[in-house]
């Protein structure tokens, strides 16, 4: 597989959230927004880089055994860097996305490239693998925000594109976050097959 | 705080898989029959409840008092992998029945986010740890009943006649979907 | 190079040294954001009283009020233009909300009214009980706003309940969390007015 299939795989083919079905607690959970979706993505982008370079990088120094624990140790490492940097400097996205923050180390998509494919390939190609997936991933998560924001509360990343007189509520609400998931993994589906 | 209504509030009206999330890698994936649903609630509840003592635990005498708060997220972690690596254990050797029924959803559970969720948010609510214990078992509670509810669902779709394109993931979703307006029934309870 | 073997010795010392340099690098990410964060928060808040208040110069110290024995103190921050007091910042709160918990800070002038309020923290349904910094603050409709008002003058209670306040549309348990709290500012401020002896 070349660098360019590499990367551009988690997009549509291989997508985490519409294809493989992983992350989903974040997907559904913070995805009232289209701008607390690329928050979201681009926070677990960069811990699935990072910890994709560090697990590549010291792959072969760790006994197989304790792989798991080391991963999830380097991974908590960095999500706790994101928690810290966020809330210093990003402060209103820090309380808009909360919990879910901290939790992006149980997010099984990192620990999963890290085990499948950091764990196993070098580098460079972990590094673009990473990169890939996260994209991918936030571009779900915002392509899921936008529409429940533009649905339910008439706007897109926060500019109001039709009065608020005519949305529906129930997009912005957990029920909408279920429903709007189901369509868009049924049109992704048409899209991957045509 | 009453305990009454903790219970209330974590089981229905904030119920963790359908209104705040945690969870949904389970509620999806074990889903399928009751019988599997129910046994990832038993071993899920189990994890938990020890989870949320131990970690309460080390919050309170090791982060707060030494000042480490920002090792939190690692720490909790680690306990709950270790915890779940642990229950396995002694589990295989003290129950095997019990092992039987709960041993394959095990290795699942320390990537299920409603654990390292429910611990966490007991240090944030500033529960005692009576109050945590209820908090996490309601919760749990409330993980049952989402799963074992949706389970029943989905082993009636499966008899259904689903449109080809809604097979599989979306038609499940959108049962979740139609699951959660029904709690949200209960919001104003408390 | 060749993988390590997983033996006792080798496992111990791998999870020992990559738990060594995470928490090494927490504990350096952690003293280099600690400033920043402790800034962004205080930032938060203060530009929360800027907007409640009218324009004061500074804000003398801020203390903790209870109003009946028993129940959660409030932080009060009282506003200064030079030695006069502008008025109040009270932050308050209510758990009876649609969804639980909702955290306000109230603005209340020397005269004793409310000069505004901002909406810190709730869960309420969006789009019904979300209203609550519009609705209330509406000066258009006198039955719906409060500010300029107080508890004294005014009944802090929803049309329904017998007061003067109408309820959000379909939101009245929001609008009863909300009158409450706003209620318990003012007994707040009420106690803990601070007089010309205790600032000196």
């Amino acid at each position: 597989m070349n660098q360019i299939q590499n990367f551009t795989k988690g997009f549509i083919k291989e997508n985490p959230v519409f294809v493989l079905l992983l992350g989903m607690c974040p997907t559904l959970g913070v995805t009232s927004s289209a701008i607390n979706g690329l928050g979201m993505g681009l926070a677990t982008t960069f811990v699935l880089v990072m910890s994709n370079i560090v697990v590549s990088l010291v792959k072969s120094q760790i006994p197989d055994k304790v792989r798991i624990p080391s991963f999830i140790v380097v991974i908590a490492t960095f999500v706790t860097i994101v928690q810290m940097v966020m809330e210093a400097y990003l402060p209103s996205l820090f309380k808009s996305l909360g919990l879910f923050i901290p939790l992006i180390v149980v997010n099984c998509l990192v620990l999963g490239r890290a085990e499948a494919f950091a764990s196993k390939n070098n580098l460079g190609a972990s590094i673009v693998d990473g990169l890939g997936m996260g994209l991918g991933f936030s571009f779900a998560l915002t392509l899921l925000g936008a529409v429940r924001e533009l649905f339910g509360s008439g706007k897109l990343f926060d500019v109001t594109i039709y009065p608020e007189d005519y949305v529906s509520l129930l997009f912005v609400l957990p029920p909408g976050a279920f429903i709007v998931l189901a369509y868009l993994i049924l049109v992704i589906n048409k899209v991957k097959k045509a | 705080m009453n305990y009454l209504v903790i219970v209330i509030a974590a089981v229905l009206v904030n119920n963790i898989v359908l209104m705040q999330f945690l969870g949904i890698c389970p509620f999806l994936g074990v889903s399928k029959k009751v019988s599997t649903a129910t046994g990832m609630t038993g071993a899920v509840a189990f994890v938990m409840v020890l989870a949320t003592i131990v970690t309460y635990l080390i919050q309170k005498y090791i982060l707060d008092s030494l000042g480490l708060q920002f090792l939190q997220t690692i720490a909790f972690i680690l306990v709950i992998a270790s915890l779940v690596q642990l229950v396995e254990i002694i589990l295989k050797k003290a129950s095997p029945s019990l092992y039987q029924a709960l041993g394959i959803f095990l290795p699942l559970i320390t990537t299920n986010c409603a654990i390292l969720g429910v611990a966490i948010l007991t240090i944030q609510y500033e529960y005692n740890l009576l109050e945590g214990v209820v908090f996490a078992i309601s919760h749990a509670i409330g993980f049952g009943l989402a799963l074992i509810l949706f389970s029943g669902m989905r082993e009636h779709l499966d008899l259904m006649d689903v449109p080809k394109g809604m097979k599989g993931t979306p038609i499940a979703l959108l049962a979740a979907g139609i699951l959660a307006m029904a709690f949200m029934g209960f919001s104003g309870l408390v | 190079m060749a993988k390590k073997e997983s033996s006792f010795i080798n496992m111990v010392v791998t999870l020992f040294v990559v738990t060594l340099v995470a928490a090494g690098a927490l504990g350096f990410v952690n003293d280099m954001t600690k400033e920043a964060i402790e800034a962004a928060k205080l930032k938060a808040k203060l530009s929360a009283i800027e907007s409640v208040l009218p324009e004061f110069q500074e804000i003398k110290g801020e203390y903790k009020v209870a109003t009946k024995p028993g129940q959660d103190s409030l932080e009060v921050y009282p506003a200064y233009n030079g030695n006069d007091l502008v008025g109040l910042a009270v932050k308050t709160f209510t758990n009876s909300g649609f969804s639980g918990y909702i955290a306000i800070m109230a603005g209340i002038g020397a005269d004793g009214n409310f000069t505004g309020f901002e909406v810190l923290e709730h869960a309420e349904t969006p789009g019904l009980g979300s209203k609550m910094d519009v609705w209330f603050s509406n000066i258009d409709k006198p039955k719906q706003n409060i500010i300029g008002k107080n508890p004294t003058s005014t009944k802090f209670l929803v049309t329904k309940d017998g007061g003067d306040i109408d309820a959000i549309t379909a939101s009245t348990i929001t609008s009863r969390a909300f009158l409450e709290a706003l209620t318990q500012a003012y007994e707040t401020y009420e106690a803990g007015m601070p007089t010309e002896n205790s600032m000196n």
